[in-house]
């Protein structure tokens, strides 16, 4: 049986290479695409980070994929910690030095992961970035003074609203028949910090989305039972 | 630019090392964003700016609290001071 199933997988994996050999052209238009979006993406989208002109704008339904990968993960790993009880009180103490660090670092990390996140469209960094900072801003403290908690209810409020949003702008831009995601509020000046549209937005959303999954995943690992 | 590159790589070899041979966990644990660090200074030098800051905040932030958090839930939260 487990032979078969083998066999099985292999054949299968063979035809999705063979497949993707088939249809996909190495050379030729993909090669290109590159010095193309860069020489239009600023026009058409409006945004100064060609990154984020294609994670956000050309390749917006990838992004809406890759986000409920992480909460199909987040809700798995939830879902097998299920049972829920304080820390226990045998957790060791952080120590001075990660005390006094996490309170001192606290706010700096929630205004870097906030900027980030605004000015994904400006420069590097963007929703899923800034997202990650903010969520480890919010564990450090955790993990600085066990038996602290966080709320899982506004975590997961926060993160389905987020998400809800990303895919009701997704939906606005459909009334006017244009197709889905497609950058809405028209693009304003390039590289000011109200420019690209709707990508702002969406990248706030991605980033609370983010941040909220991340941090309700740590806090749902901490408030677990020690394995013996 | 080649012996900056040159020096980042020595220091993440170097620190992946340190990760397999210190005996304190939580050193260990330290080297180990540390190889993560060194390696978004070279995505900045590629030009890779985006990759480097998720390296940064995926690699050397994200994962060692992870790592942290189980360190802690494994009972093996202590450093070579206190051991002795």
């Amino acid at each position: 049986m487990r032979r078969f199933t083998a066999a099985l997988f292999l054949i299968g994996l063979a035809v999705l290479i063979a497949g993707i050999y088939q249809q996909m052209s190495f050379y030729g238009a993909s090669v290109n695409l590159g010095q193309a979006i860069n020489s239009m993406a600023p026009n058409q989208v409006g945004s100064a980070n060609l990154v984020t002109s294609v994670v956000l704008a050309y390749r917006g339904l990838d992004t809406l994929v890759e986000l409920s990968i992480l909460f199909t993960a987040a809700t798995a790993a939830g879902m097998l910690l299920h049972r829920r009880k304080p820390a226990t009180k045998t957790d060791p103490d952080g120590g001075f030095v990660l005390r006094a660090g996490s309170d001192l670092f606290f706010p700096l990390l929630v205004v870097v992961g906030i900027y980030i996140i605004l000015h994904g469209h400006l420069t590097p960094g963007g929703g899923f970035q800034g997202g990650v900072i903010l969520a480890c801003a919010f564990f450090v403290p955790l993990l600085a003074r066990p038996g602290q908690q966080l709320d899982q209810r506004w975590i997961s409020l926060l993160e389905g609203l987020a998400g809800a949003a990303f895919i009701l702008i997704g939906l606005l831009a459909m009334i006017d028949g244009a197709a889905f995601l497609t950058p809405l509020l028209g693009k304003g000046e390039l590289g000011s910090l109200f420019s690209a549209g709707s990508l702002p937005v969406l990248y706030t959303a991605v980033g609370l989305k983010v941040g909220a999954e991340l941090a309700g995943l740590l806090a749902h690992l901490s408030a677990q039972d020690a394995l013996d | 630019m080649a012996w900056f590159a040159l020096i980042i790589v020595i220091v993440m070899l170097a620190s992946a090392l340190a990760v397999l041979l210190l005996k304190d966990f939580l050193s260990a644990l330290a080297a180990f964003s540390v190889v993560s660090l060194a390696l978004s200074v070279l995505f900045v030098l590629l030009r890779a700016p985006d990759v480097a800051m998720t390296e940064a905040a995926i690699g050397a932030g994200l994962s060692s609290l992870l790592f942290a958090l189980a360190l802690r839930k494994l009972g093996l939260w202590r450093s070579a001071k206190d051991a002795a």
